[in-house]
């Protein structure tokens, strides 16, 4: 659904690129979660994905259109959640009689569903602004999803959202998801996330460290304690002996543990690298 | 639902539906919740459901009808039985063993505790 082809970007010419030659490729079908540092620039690659940023070179197709040119067609197919934002002074109603709209697949039915799995239902003449920060969201997310946009982009989704809140969200995502769909989530609290990823993808600035099937890492990786023959890529040390990712021996699977992997990425890239283009 | 750390949860999802036939909540020839249905429910990615039911179909737990769904093989509670078994002897019964043995309980102990426990 998405093709990024050969991107460059910079916020400022003297601190260099942020982007540089930067290749992606994402298809429908797929919850991704995109896993970087600070700093590596998840939210810049959502901005220019979204069309709202644009590159000094390469470009951003989504089903081969230039997502730049801002075409109707594309942004009525595209709906960001970003980390923060600021709702109007408006009912939810009057909210979603103004927005909904712009989207041609927006379902009334499925917002009252989301609302209720946030357990914000019969919510509709409530003000916007009288909410708390996590309502907000929520709210915001609820109408997100209910526009059925093929691709949905979310930054830092579960940030500001209380504990069952995250049990909701991933319910969300479930609920929400099909084979149409493409949704992509960027986070540092991979806890909240991890079972309910297609795909990782973890970037560094220009480099994608890693780009692959969460079913692909079950049966590459294993995340458990070592043992002696082990050639462990990642090791942690524990009070209770050395926990590491290691290349799956005899058939074994474990679940996935994100933040190892992602710790193992960043800390041994070639290793991680070399283990994901050996054919299996 | 809870997952473990030490099992792919595709197959921890497998061992749940292998209790619910075991205990009777989903019967032999009943149908199996669609793989969306249970993502939903459980907060768990489609095609990790996806990859549970293909590998409880490939082990005859369930079947398939074009177009209606999966449903629970008539010997689905057999053939479990049967794996649990297997599973139990190659693996936990090992370590329980060991258990046993470090802390010096003998064979008459314990086959006075497990008749014990089934007298129970």
């Amino acid at each position: 659904m998405f093709t990024i082809n050969h991107l460059s970007f910079s916020y400022n010419k003297r601190n260099g690129d942020l982007f540089h030659d930067f290749s992606l490729e994402l298809n429908a079908g797929n919850v991704y979660g995109l896993l970087g540092k600070n700093g590596a620039g998840k939210s810049t690659l959502i901005y220019l994905m979204t069309g709202l940023l644009a590159p000094q070179a390469g470009e951003v197709l989504m089903d081969s259109e230039n997502v730049r040119h801002r075409l109707p067609k594309t942004m009525s197919d595209i709906f960001l959640v970003p980390e923060e934002f600021d709702m109007p002074r408006l009912t939810l109603k009057k909210y979603v009689s103004v927005n909904a709209p712009f989207y041609p697949r927006f379902s009334m039915e499925d917002m009252e569903r989301y609302l209720e799995i946030f357990e914000m239902g019969g919510m509709m003449d409530v003000k916007l602004h009288a909410l708390s920060m996590g309502q907000r969201k929520k709210v915001f997310m609820a109408f997100a999803f209910a526009t059925n946009t093929r691709a949905l982009i979310m930054d830092e989704p579960t940030n500001g959202l209380d504990i069952p809140s995250k049990s909701q969200f991933r319910k969300l995502v479930t609920t929400g998801m099909s084979d149409d769909k493409l949704m992509l989530i960027s986070t540092h609290q991979v806890r909240d996330i991890s079972d309910i990823l297609d795909h990782v993808v973890i970037i560094d600035q220009s480099h994608v460290l890693l780009n692959t099937g969460m079913a692909d890492v079950t049966s590459r990786i294993a995340f458990r304690p070592l043992r002696e023959g082990d050639q462990p890529i990642f090791v942690l040390q524990s009070p209770f002996g050395p926990l590491g990712a290691v290349p799956a021996r005899d058939g074994e699977e474990t679940k996935v543990d994100l933040e190892m992997l992602f710790n193992a990425t960043l800390q041994n890239p070639a290793a991680i690298n070399q283990l994901f283009t050996t054919s299996k | 639902m809870n997952f473990k750390d030490n099992k792919a949860i595709y197959l921890q999802i497998a061992d749940r539906i292998g209790d619910q036939i075991l205990s009777g909540s989903l019967t032999p020839d009943g149908k199996v919740p669609s793989v969306r249905e249970l993502a939903a429910e459980i907060e768990v990615n489609a095609n990790t459901v996806a990859r549970t039911y293909d590998h409880l179909q490939q082990n005859g737990i369930i079947y398939t009808k074009r177009g209606l769904g999966y449903f629970v093989s008539p010997d689905a509670e057999e053939k479990i039985v049967a794996s649990r078994r297997e599973q139990l002897m190659r693996g936990e019964m090992d370590y329980f063993l060991g258990q046993l043995k470090a802390v010096g309980i003998t064979p008459t102990e314990l086959q006075q505790l497990y008749s014990d426990y089934l007298a129970k």
